[in-house]
């Protein structure tokens, strides 16, 4: 494509595993950039304090949807707490980068995780 | 794997005659025009006979036409070069919104030197109103451009109608033809046009060489100061070789192309409004450039869509921010009236006389399969 993207960005926007919805997630997150326009929504399932399982539903580019996905990969069964710490720069080194210009879709991935999370926490609060 | 090229609006492949007519002014046939021995007589003449070629296709006489490097530099010398000459008696400039950005960004420069510009606003087809036109103009106004087809919706203006109201006030008229031009038809006198840009790599024609109509008696300012080339108008060494592409190009283009390009074009219309919730950006019909489709798919982004087109070969544009160099979505799209998300959410499927009934087909079959497999996990669903 047009935009410099690496083989691996490609791998993971044209066969995306984690895109999708979860069954009664227990935590929701939306974000979405003023600049471009596009959205993210991101569904997380937790047990034991772990993320158990998690899709996102993307309205953007080939770095968005790329994005999405292997941070989705990166915090699969891993603690609410470390999951939270994950951060934009983890996500473009596991895609071989990103045209500076794209930085920000995947800045918009993890914005909208930290939104799930703090929505979990949330209605937990509320139900204790 | 086969490549279908659907993007023929920014540019397209150059004709193997075009080609064989350019080659001999590389290697043999090399000279200057503007010298008086054999050589530059030789260059000489194979850029008179272009000029005709171009002249008579808009009804202007070869003396009227003046080359330059392509649609770029003719809209900026039309713009610049009139101002110039007018300015400060007259400072005032009408276009529309959706002209092309070497059209709005020579306006935009001109009024930090004291233009005034208008920009007309367009209908949700693109349609300037005539109207709004008229009565914009005023007695400092001295040219009114409009594109005669855009090119990302394709809408073709109504340039008899503008004309008129051109030559009644008194201020001369420009259109940019470079979507136009072989496709539909353009007479200078029929249309009042005072100024026409063209340009040669939208018609399988060389990179780089476009011209202008600049009708006798119109008093512009070169950009290009120098030997004196082209009545002094645009200074520079000529092109040979892109003008005789961009010559050969013009003659070659004939009527039965565009009675292809427009079935085709209606084809891959039907075919796309058949995917629910599709809505087509701009005109059907004869108003509709013939080689020129839009479509917004709602809910999926346009840089997604083609990333995936282009995994199956189908190479598209879009005039979604996420595909832009700066992350700003089509202007054109947004004076139609468009939301920011279904702009990004529309590409464009530009053919040619190349395109076969085949590809069409083929997209078609593609196509549905992506929005669906996209849309399933869009966050605006
Ligand atoms: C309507 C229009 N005007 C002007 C241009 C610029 O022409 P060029 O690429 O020859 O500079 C283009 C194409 O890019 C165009 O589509
Ligand atoms: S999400 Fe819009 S540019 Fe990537």
């Amino acid at each position: 494509m047009n935009q410099g993207y690496s083989k691996k960005v490609l791998e993971y926007f044209l066969n995306p595993k984690n895109l999708g919805e979860v069954k009664n997630p227990d935590g929701v997150g939306r974000a979405g950039n003023p600049v471009c326009g596009d959205v993210m929504e991101v569904q997380i399932k937790v047990r034991e304090g772990k993320i158990s399982d998690i899709k996102f539903k993307t309205f953007g580019c080939a770095a968005a949807i790329a994005s999405s996905n292997v941070l989705a990969e990166i915090v699969k069964n891993k603690p609410l707490e470390n999951a939270r710490e994950a951060t934009y720069k983890e996500v473009l080194k596991e895609l071989g980068d990103l045209p500076p210009l794209k930085h920000h879709c995947a800045i918009l991935a993890v914005q909208c995780l930290k939104k799930a999370i703090e929505d979990y926490e949330e209605k937990l609060q509320r139900n204790n | 794997m086969r490549k279908i090229y659907f993007d023929n609006a920014a540019s397209t492949r150059v004709d193997e005659r075009v080609i064989r007519a350019m080659e001999p002014y590389f290697g043999s046939k090399y000279g200057n025009a503007s010298s008086i021995h054999g050589f530059g007589r030789e260059a000489k003449e194979a850029i008179e006979n272009a000029r005709k070629i171009i002249a008579k296709r808009i009804g202007a006489r070869a003396r009227e036409i003046i080359f330059t490097s392509g649609g770029t530099e003719g809209n900026n010398f039309v713009l610049k070069g009139l101002f110039f000459s007018n300015y400060p008696r007259k400072n005032h400039i009408i276009t529309s919104k959706i002209e092309h950005d070497c059209i709005l960004n020579a306006c935009k420069w001109l009024e930090s030197l004291g233009a005034r510009v208008t920009y007309l606003d367009v209908d949700k087809e693109g349609f300037i109103d005539l109207e709004q036109l008229e009565k914009a103009i005023n007695e400092r106004t001295f040219l009114v451009s409009i594109m005669q087809a855009n090119n990302e919706v394709g809408t073709i203006q109504n340039l008899k109608a503008i004309g008129e109201i051109c030559k009644k006030r008194g201020v001369l008229f420009h259109t940019d033809a470079c979507q136009s031009f072989t496709k539909v038809p353009l007479d200078v006198n029929k249309m009042n046009l005072d100024l026409v840009t063209l340009n040669s790599h939208k018609i399988h024609g060389p990179k780089g060489v476009g011209a202008v109509y600049i009708r006798e008696g119109i008093k512009i300012t070169p950009l290009l100061h120098g030997g004196g080339h082209e009545k002094g108008l645009r200074s520079g060494t000529e092109n040979v070789s892109g003008i005789v592409g961009f010559g050969k190009a013009v003659e070659i283009s004939s009527r039965k192309d565009v009675e292809k390009m427009e079935k085709l074009r209606d084809i891959l219309i039907e075919g796309i409004l058949k995917i629910p919730n599709v809505k087509l950006n701009g005109p059907k019909g004869e108003k509709r450039l013939c080689n020129n489709v839009n479509v917004c798919f709602n809910d999926i982004e346009g840089e997604s869509i083609g990333g995936y087109l282009e995994s199956k070969g189908i190479f598209v544009s879009t005039g979604s921010a996420c595909a832009s160099h700066t992350l700003a979505s089509s202007h054109v799209l947004r004076a139609m009236g468009l939301s920011p998300q279904q702009i990004n959410s529309s590409i464009r499927i530009s053919i040619s006389r190349y395109t076969s009934e085949e590809e069409v087909r083929y997209f078609l079959k593609v196509l549905p399969k992506i929005v669906k497999k996209l849309r399933r996990f869009s966050a605006l669903r």
